[in-house]
């Protein structure tokens, strides 16, 4: 007696079957967030002496409890803050071996002697918005990427990328062993040459 | 006996199903690749900021997260309206913050232990007072690396 060939399953609920993993997949999907601004705390120790500082070498903005905004002892507006930030980093009116040869500033007297030297000091208020402090956080990194950006690409004008997109690619974990080695020190010049220093006050009791 | 058949009109032939699993099968997929697990409930309301200025975070094991914002509308009765701050898949208070880096960083593989980073999941509306003493409790126990973690967005969206 011959064997009887295999009866053919019925596929025509694997549809259903799909479509119910697909809907629990479209349920319990989350897209995550994982990206953000990345600081790095000050560590606890105090410093014994803490270096002198010339006040027109410090850019203070603090923040107070309604949002409200001072930059250098001027009420202000977030919108000029970026560019209120650039200016004073890229003013270079330092003299003799403070001189700055590549900034592009105003030179004036009463602001930054170099970049290397200037610093953001922001303060906050315990009563400040978490968002406000972010909008301001990211207008200052937002200063600092535009004055790197203009000096990447006057380093390397044959690059093709702008310094944040080098520095994106440079943390990329895809990214090979060589090309990391070719970007890291055309990175590190420019951040030699506008270094971030910005600086958190610890914020004071609001009463 | 014609030599052409007339052809049949009116009823429209059925549209074949055969592909459809197909189609499914590829959804399926997408969902099942893109998905990532949330590794604790949020108790807490999460509404991030917006920032542009943004950089890509660490790999996920390099990563330790605190959450902080208003209790969610099922915990409210609970635990009122104030901020709060969540590690794992419970509240805590602010002195828990140190421990539970210290266990975290413990937990992960040697190499990894000094390239952590924190990243901070704070709701917008958020007094920065909250934010400041995780921060304080974070630089007590040496873990500098922080982000704040943001959606993509222009700053200006955080006005409103």
């Amino acid at each position: 007696m011959p064997r009887r060939a295999a009866p053919e399953v019925n596929a025509g609920s694997m549809a259903d079957i799909a479509f119910l993993l697909l809907i629990f997949f479209l349920v319990t999907t989350t897209i995550e967030t994982d990206s953000g601004i990345n600081r790095k705390l000050p560590p606890m120790e105090e410093l014994e002496d803490p270096p002198v500082i010339r006040e027109r070498n410090i850019f203070t903005v603090l923040i107070n409890k309604n949002n409200q905004l001072l930059v250098e002892e001027e009420l202000a507006d977030i919108k000029d803050l970026r560019s209120l930030a650039v200016a004073f980093l890229d003013n270079g009116g330092g003299q003799n071996e403070e001189a700055c040869n590549y900034c592009q500033g105003d030179k004036d007297p009463d602001s930054s002697d170099n970049p290397q030297k200037a610093i953001i000091s922001l303060k906050n208020d315990r009563e400040t918005s978490y968002k406000m402090y972010i909008a301001v956080q990211n207008e200052l990194v937002a200063a600092y990427n535009e004055l790197r950006d203009r000096e990447f690409a006057l380093l390397n004008p044959m690059a093709g990328i702008t310094y944040v997109e080098a520095e994106k690619r440079y943390n990329d974990p895809r990214t090979s062993a060589e090309e990391k080695e070719r970007l890291s020190p055309k990175l590190d010049e420019v951040k030699n040459r506008f270094p971030q220093k910005l600086s958190e006050a610890e914020p004071n009791k609001s009463n | 006996m014609s030599k052409f058949k007339k052809k049949k009109s009116g009823d429209l032939p059925a549209i074949s199903t055969a592909s459809l699993p197909d189609i499914v099968f590829m959804l399926l997929f997408f969902f099942m690749v893109a998905t990532v697990m949330r590794d604790s409930t949020l108790m807490v309301s999460n509404t991030l900021p917006a920032a542009d200025q943004i950089q890509k975070l660490d790999k996920k094991d390099r990563i330790m997260y605190i959450y902080a914002g208003k209790p969610s509308s099922r915990y409210e009765d609970k635990y009122g309206t104030q901020a709060r701050i969540q590690l794992n898949d419970k509240f805590a208070t602010v002195e828990e913050v140190g421990a539970f880096i210290l266990a975290e960083r413990a937990a992960k593989r040697q190499e990894l232990q000094n390239v952590l980073t924190t990243a901070l999941k704070v709701d917008g509306e958020t007094k920065m007072g909250l934010v400041s003493d995780i921060k304080q409790e974070l630089r007590k126990v040496n873990a500098l690396k922080i982000n704040y973690t943001t959606r993509l967005g222009a700053y200006s969206q955080n006005m409103k």
